[in-house]
Parts: structure tokens; sequence; C-alpha cells
């Protein structure tokens, strides 16, 4: 062997990508990386949304239309975050066939964890599920709200200083009147929870960051911040449902 | 004792396994399980019946050849031992025992319990050494290393390549051996020289060798007999993206 650094053998993954996100290692370091971006977009969304709880839609149609207001600038941040939920959905998506080619045989009697230093759980072990769950509610969520009904079809309000926007906080109101929509919302914040809870420890193997010593701290960070994000998003679609029922 | 036995038979690598049942009455409690096993197969010879095939050879732990899956769990129920260390006594008087083979594409079931792990071997040759000139051995403290970097390298080093990481990952992941033998030596000033060709050529071959990828559940530190612990993957990670940015 030469001492010299060698080639890396990008032999997996997304073929159009540098040879760096090819290799098992770069294929993991793409999840984190796409999942760090991710969790600090849906925290940066949930801080966004909260508006949602003030009494009235002022606030809230106001940020919308701040976000609207930034053009050319939105279109780039929407466009970043498809390419960035594409990749980590993507890519995801291979290492899980990875995994299963890995193992073309499976144990006649089902694993049992010896516990110890195993974050064998229900999070760790269904992040596909967790994910695939994500993924339909991510399709069904913008369906309805990014191209839901806006100006034209009479959702318009006027804000402070008179400047017509679209009435977003009307839809969303609508929306959470309905129990079945609730239903479907907080039951998809669960599965966001869970995902977190074990995403967010991965990233730090991932990204060569873990130190023993930290572990187990790590790993409760990831279930507090699962648990806040959940929490967050579970409470607005309840609230508004309350409200609707005049409670 | 008394032990029903449910044991993985494969007459071949090409051939379709099944489980088969075998009950003993006089295993006694001071038994390794490879003695009983033994025990087990004089038995079946005895009855005129093909002896059960496994791996085996110090029997004390360090060599790495023996581990099976006993019950779902690599090398069995006990934390931090091989099959080798594995006691009857840790067993329930009239218990069903189920015993298969590590279950991996990278490795491949050889006969009964053994299967064939030189795609370890091969993750070894591909950089998990130093080349040094071997002359005549220098003075102790010749080179300095901290008390840190030495223990943490030394926890690297018990590393016996038994396979339980890979068998017990749900993804059948070798990153746990490869992290543990690419760890040690970067701790090391004698690893510094080769430090990123090692991590960068180790990794390719463990990919090539078609194993799954790490999704950081944790289940191979948890089986391992010589519990090396999870930061050794990320220290080769940390290491690996360092190499391949260079
Ligand atoms: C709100 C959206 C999402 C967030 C915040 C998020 C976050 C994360 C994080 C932080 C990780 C851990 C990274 C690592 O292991 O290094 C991860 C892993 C993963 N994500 Fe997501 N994710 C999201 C959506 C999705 C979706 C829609 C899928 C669809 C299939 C998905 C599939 C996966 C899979 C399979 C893994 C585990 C990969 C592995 O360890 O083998 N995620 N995610
Ligand atoms: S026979 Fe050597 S480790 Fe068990």
């Amino acid at each position: 062997m030469s001492a010299s650094s060698s080639k890396l053998s990008a032999s997996r993954g997304l073929s159009i990508l540098p040879a760096l996100f090819r290799t098992s290692v770069g294929q993991k370091l793409l999840t984190a990386l796409t999942g760090v971006a991710l969790v600090g977009f849906i925290v940066m969304h949930l801080l966004g949304n909260l508006t949602l709880l003030a009494p009235d839609a002022g606030p809230f149609n106001l940020y919308a239309h701040k976000l609207d207001s930034l053009g050319p600038l939105k279109i780039l941040a929407e466009v970043g975050l498809v390419a960035l939920f594409g990749l980590h959905i993507l890519n995801g998506i291979l290492l899980k066939l990875d995994h299963k080619r890995a193992r073309p045989v499976s144990y006649g009697y089902a694993p049992k964890s010896k516990g110890g230093p195993s974050y064998s759980n229900a999070s760790s072990r269904n992040m596909i599920v967790s994910g695939s769950i994500l993924l339909f509610f991510l399709i069904l969520h913008i369906v309805q709200f990014r191209f839901g009904p806006s100006l034209s079809e009479g959702y318009t309000t006027l804000l402070d200083g008179g400047v017509e926007a679209r009435d977003l906080h009307r839809l969303i109101v609508e929306t959470f009147s309905n129990p079945a929509m609730v239903a479907i919302y907080v039951g998809t914040t669960l599965f966001l929870g869970s995902h977190v809870r074990h995403g967010f420890w991965s990233m730090f193997q991932s990204l060569g960051l873990m130190k023993q010593s930290r572990s187990r701290a790590l790993y409760a960070a990831g279930l507090v911040v699962g648990l806040v994000l959940a929490v967050g998003f579970l409470a607005l679609p309840i609230v508004l449902y309350f409200r609707s029922q005049g409670v | 004792m008394k032990l029903n036995l449910e044991i993985w038979r494969q007459k071949n690598p090409k051939t379709q396994g099944e489980f088969k049942k075998y009950s003993l009455d006089d295993v006694s409690p001071n038994m390794s399980f490879l003695e009983m096993l033994d025990h087990l197969n004089e038995k079946l010879i005895r009855d005129g019946i093909e002896p059960v095939e496994f791996d085996s050879d110090c029997r004390e732990g360090i060599c790495g050849s023996c581990g099976v899956i006993i019950n779902g769990q690599a090398h069995g129920p006990k934390v931090g031992v091989a099959t080798c260390q594995l006691y009857m006594r840790h067993f329930e008087d009239g218990a069903t025992v189920v015993v298969e083979p590590w279950r991996a594409k990278a490795f491949p079931v050889v006969k009964d319990l053994v299967v064939n792990r030189s795609a370890y071997d091969r993750i070894i040759q591909a950089g998990g050494y130093v080349s040094t000139k071997t002359g005549g051995h220098p003075d102790a403290n010749a080179i300095l290393v901290p008390k840190q970097d030495a223990d943490k390298a030394f926890e690297y080093a018990t590393c016996i390549g038994c396979g339980a990481c890979a068998a017990a990952c749900p993804n059948a992941s070798a990153s746990l051996f490869t992290a543990a033998k690419i760890s040690h030596l970067s701790l090391m000033p004698q690893g510094q020289p080769e430090k990123d060709a090692r991590v960068v050529n180790m990794v390719n071959q463990m990919d090539m060798e078609g194993f799954g990828n790490c999704s950081n559940i944790g289940e191979c530190s948890a089986a391992c007999p010589k519990q090396i612990p999870l930061e050794a993957i990320a220290s080769m990670k940390s290491d690996y993206i360092k190499a391949s940015l260079k």
C-alpha cells in the first residue's frame, strides 16, 4: 500500500453526485447534511407558523405575504427545498435497498437486542417508514396549501396599510375545522418526532462528530428535539380546530 | 440439564438449509456452549447422523472464530463474551435453544453454522496494518503516545473480527469492525503516514464486499464480545471525510 491517498470506489448511491456521496460513508454524509438542513427548515417553519396562534388573522397573513414578496428569492428557496428533500428521500430509499440486498436470507428466529449501547427502538428501526409517511404528507400538504385556493378563488385579505394579499389564514382555518384533516396532521407530526428522535443522534455519527461520553446525552437531546417539533406542530391544528368549534 | 435444540443444518452453500430439532438430557451447567455442541455431536455420531459443523479455535474469546446466533442474539444472551465463553448455566433447564449461522450476503454459509468470513480478511488486507521495517525493536518510550489515545487504541485493538457486528446489524453492515481496525491505527503515531490511504482503501473494500450501510442503530456494539464503542464509527467517518477532501 502506498502512503498517498487513494481513489474512492464510488459504487452506490445517486449516480449524478460527486464521488464522495457515492460511497457508504459518503451516502450517510449526504443523509446527514440534508437532514441537518431539513431539521433547520422544519424549526423555522414551526416558528413562523406560531403566528397562527395570534387571536386574529393579521400576523399570519402578514408573515405569509412577506415570504411571498421575496419573489425570486422565494422561488430559489423553494427549488432548494425540493432539491434537499429530493436528495434526502432518493438517497434514503437507495440506502434501504442496499440494506435489503446485504441480508438476502433473514434470521429464522427474530433478532433480539442485548440493549446496552444499542439504540434499537421503534424510531431507529423504522426510519424508512416514518420517512415515507412524511413524504406522502408532504405531497398532501403542498397540494393543499402551496397550490391551494388563492386570490383568484376569492381568498383575499387586506393587510394593515391596505395591501391586498392571499388569505392563507382562512384556508388553514377551514382545513382544520375538518376533524379528519386534524387527525392526519396530528398523526404525521408523531412520525416527524419519531424520525427526528433517531435522526438527530444519527447525524452526529454520520458527520463523525460523536464522542462516546456524549452519546446518551445526544440521544436524549434528539428525543427532546423530536418531542418539541411534534408537540409544536400538532398543537396548531388542534388549537385551530377547537377555535373553529367556538371553544 | 435438559435442552431442546433447533439447529440450522445446511449441507453446502448451494443447498437449501433447514432447522433440525435435537434434544439432550445430560447437559452439565458447567459446559461451555461449544462443549455442549461437542457433546451433541458425539451423540449424533453414535446415532450415525452427520455432526453439526461449527467453527472454533482458541475457545477463550480471542480468535473470533466461534460466532453463532443463539435465540436471536449474536454469541447468545450474555454481554461481552464470545460463544466459546458462554456457559450452559446461563440457560434454563428444559430451554429451547435456536442456533443459526451469521446471516449476511458477505458471509455466505459454508455448512451448517459455518460461514465464510474472508470478507473481513480482505478488509484488513486493504490497509489494516502499518508498513514498517522490522529491525531490532525500539526503546519502549522512543515514541510517546498520550495515555488517553493509547487506552482508546487498545480498546479498538481488542476487536477479534468475529463478525458479530455485521451479524447483529439490521442492515448487515461491517462498519463497527472496519471502524475499530481503522480507528485503532489512526490513533497511534505509527499509523499516521498511511492514515488517509488506509481509511479510503478499507472503506472501499467494505463497500465492495456487499455489506449494508450504517443506520447508527448500535446493535453492533451491543453484540460485540469486546464491547467496541460506537465512537469508533464516528471516528472512521471523520477520518474518511477528511481524507476524501484532501
Ligand atoms: C421533515 C422532513 C425530514 C427531516 C427533518 C428528516 C431528517 C432526517 C435526519 C436528521 C436523518 C438522519 C441522518 C443520518 O442518519 O445521518 C434522517 C435519516 C433518514 N431519513 Fe429523513 N428526514 C425527513 C424526511 C424524510 C423523508 C420524506 C424520507 C422519505 C423516504 C426520509 C428518509 C430517511 C431515511 C430512510 C433515513 C435513514 C437513513 C439510514 O440511516 O439508513 N426522511 N432524516
Ligand atoms: S473460539 Fe476463539 S473466540 Fe471463541
